[in-house]
């Protein structure tokens, strides 16, 4: 979150972050103001125990707390999914269809591999090197083959995604697979947030499930590490000038064809670990590769195409309206989220963060 | 005007002059038609409805689809969702099994206000995609008909949820029953008859042909002075028409919808259809749909007969979209197409 402001006000004139903060208040006093009364409001709604009355008109406080946390971890996931996603689009114009297939295929050897050796984190790997294999052959045994024809390559990863489902149904059966949490991991987490007082004064303080926290801070540690690599990294550079114009890069001596495949095995072993998490956090099951590569389009759609940081905000604006849809107004709880989509389509179809 | 021109010579394999081709082209569509005219007489009704019925209306979607991507570049996903809306639309306003939802209005009312319903949305959709450019369409028409599929399926008060509806009577005019399966053929041979025809028209009127403009080259149309953006809204306006009567006609022939009906699975299975038809002409989506419909009855029996998994459908479906993708990207169209370019030369080579 804090690289996709910081990205937004330095692109500006590219002065010192302080600074464009302070001129942009001069500017807008107005909006400025009202920013700091929703941000201040937020504050209040997370930290203090809210009032009788309030509780009475908007439902219980450790409702809203549990939907926030929930959104924002599960916006972690979905972080985890579009950001190869988005990465992949951004570079080669190609909109991977089969990646929500990658996603379960990922769930589901993570699942063996923790089977077979007992230990969480082996899967993780486990589950990156299998995607990371299968995007990388998909990549230089079939797109390589069709560049520069979007459509087609689409329609391909389209077919892909239907054969992988049924060969995954094939394999593992059509029944919900949950992958258990380590012992380490398990149990709750107290946190400093006050849910409710007791009648005696007391504060009763939110506890929270310590592996979604730690996923959580998981797949910030990934975004960040992304963007470093993205911004600090010669390979990074590469990148992000294939993103503006890879035919120039690839006149300029650059191999091309190698960053293409290297991005879309990384893109693949991240859509990969992110089952496990999805496993983790729900269950990997039948209808999962489509649920995930809706969620990912979504995000993507909404944050703006081949924007990291645009993922990470979609992501976090998707997981939010989901869970808070969940709890405030069921029946309509996933068409919420295809609303944020339309609107941020009409208002600004390059997506929040795109560029044209 | 020199662009209308040019545009009408649409570009075939076979060569030769203007009536050659117009009888190379339409004798197989005459004859075509002739026979479906004629095939009640020589065939069960299972063929007639189970067979040749789903294949005229779900080429009619299809062909919904194949004018937006085949004259306009548009992949758009969301067809099979306006004609969703179209059926469930017709099951609100007319009759179904629940009368705690359907309002029972006469079907001059309901059929046409459905169509109207679904255009509309069909046209939204369109202008919500139209502003971005290629291969954004299929992603944002793809979340849409998802955003429709999960409305059905988690709405009650409207969509009936889950179980959707059933017992959809077709309804009975002018003298005839048309649920009984005879005039309920004719019906759907009129409709998918009248919108092939349709499409083809319209694909060689200055509106189509300025739409293959905006495909071909964008730029340059808007540069000339074309609206290109209205042009496509008004693209994806004609093919909504198309697919709500599909979508009208299919509800009347299955006798029931639910999400499914709409969902992700049908979208996809749309596109498949109109890719492996073969998106450079109107009939492909038809031959798609033939080829689908077949597969989906007798595939099961067929995979048992050779020993394989009858549960395998999905590969095998997948697996021939991925043949047709990889080899033949313009579909069995191509195929057929290049087999008469090939007979056509050995056949020159021979004469010389």
């Amino acid at each position: 979150m804090a690289t996709a402001l910081g990205d937004e006000s330095t692109a500006g004139g590219g002065t010192p972050r302080g600074d464009a903060l302070s001129r942009w208040i001069n500017h807008r006093p107005l909006a400025a103001l009202l920013l700091a009364i929703i941000v201040i409001f937020c504050l209040w709604l997370i930290l203090a125990p809210w009032p009788q009355a309030f509780e009475e008109w908007f439902g219980r406080k450790r409702l809203f707390i549990n939907a926030l946390f929930n959104g924002i971890t599960l916006g972690g996931l979905y972080f985890l999914v579009a950001a190869g996603f988005t990465l992949i689009f951004g570079l080669m114009r190609n909109v991977n269809l089969a990646h929500g297939s990658l996603y379960l295929f990922g769930g589901y050897m993570g699942y063996e591999a923790g089977v077979w050796s007992n230990s969480w984190l082996l899967s993780y790997i486990v589950a990156f090197i299998c995607c990371a294999l299968v995007g990388a052959a998909m990549q230089i045994l079939i797109f390589r083959r069709m560049e520069g024809q979007d459509l087609r390559q689409t329609l391909v990863t389209l077919g892909l995604s239907i054969v992988f489902a049924d060969l995954m149904v094939w394999v593992w059966g059509g029944n919900a697979i949950q992958i258990d949490t380590p012992d380490y991991l398990t149990g709750p987490v107290p946190t400093p947030i006050i849910v409710a007082l007791k009648p005696s004064g007391d504060a009763i303080f939110l506890q929270y499930p310590r592996v979604r926290l730690v996923i959580f801070a998981a797949a910030v540690l990934i975004g960040i590490g992304m963007w470093l690599a993205l911004h600090r990294t010669r390979i990074g550079v590469m990148i992000r000038a294939g993103v503006d114009d890879r035919d120039m890069l690839s006149v300029l001596g650059y191999r091309v064809q190698l960053l293409f495949a290297l991005v879309f095995a990384f893109g693949a072993g991240l859509a990969g670990m992110a089952g496990i998490v999805g496993g983790t956090f729900q269950s990997i099951s039948l209808g999962e590769d489509s649920h995930f590569l809706l969620a990912s389009l979504v995000v993507v759609i909404v944050g703006g195409m081949g924007s990291i940081p645009g993922a990470a905000l979609g992501a976090l604006i998707i997981g939010l309206s989901e869970q808070f849809g969940l709890v405030y107004f069921q029946n309509y709880a996933t068409v919420a989220t295809f609303v944020i989509m339309v609107v941020v389509l009409a208002l600004r179809p390059q997506g929040l963060l795109g560029r044209r | 005007m020199a662009l209308s021109e040019t545009g009408t010579a649409r570009p075939i394999g076979v060569g030769g002059d203007a009536l050659s081709r117009w009888f190379s082209d339409h004798a197989p569509t005459l004859l075509l038609g002739l026979l479906l005219v004629l095939l009640p007489a020589a065939t069960t009704d299972f063929v007639l409805d189970q067979i040749v019925g789903w294949t005229l209306v779900l080429g009619m979607i299809a062909l919904s689809l194949m004018f937006l991507a085949g004259y306009g570049g548009m992949v758009s996903l969301v067809q099979m969702t306006v004609a969703g809306l179209a059926g469930y639309s017709i099951t609100v306003l007319g009759a179904s099994s629940l009368p705690s939802i359907s309002l029972f209005w006469p079907w001059w009312v309901a059929a046409p206000l459905a169509i109207l319903i679904a255009v509309a949305f069909g046209t939204l959709a369109g202008a919500l995609s139209a502003r971005t450019e290629g291969i954004y369409t299929i992603m944002i028409t793809l979340a849409l008909a998802s955003a429709f599929f999960y409305l059905t399926l988690q709405n009650w008060s409207i969509f009936n949820g889950f179980n959707g509806f059933t017992s959809i009577p077709a309804p009975i005019f002018l003298g005839v029953n048309w649920k009984s399966a005879l005039p309920l053929y004719y019906l759907i041979l009129f409709c998918a008859g009248l919108s092939y025809t349709a499409v083809l028209y319209v694909s060689r009127a200055p509106f189509g042909i300025a739409l293959q403009g905006t495909r071909d080259n964008p730029r340059r149309m808007e540069a000339i002075g074309f609206n290109v953006t209205a042009h496509r809204i008004a693209a994806y306006a004609f093919a909504a028409v198309i697919a709500a009567i599909g979508g009208i006609l299919l509800v009347w022939l299955n006798n029931q919808i639910s999400p499914g009906t709409a969902g992700i699975q049908a979208t996809i299975d749309l596109l498949v259809i109109a890719v492996v038809g073969g998106l450079g002409h109107p009939i492909g989506a038809f031959i798609g749909a033939f080829i689908y419909v077949l597969l989906r009855t007798f595939a099961l029996d067929a995979l048992v007969a050779v020993g394989l998994d009858g549960r395998r459908f999905q590969t095998i479906i997948g697996l021939g979209f991925l043949i047709i993708v990889l080899f033949s990207p313009d579909g069995v169209i191509g195929l057929w197409r290049r087999w008469l370019a090939r007979a056509a030369t050995s056949r020159r080579g021979t004469s010389r």
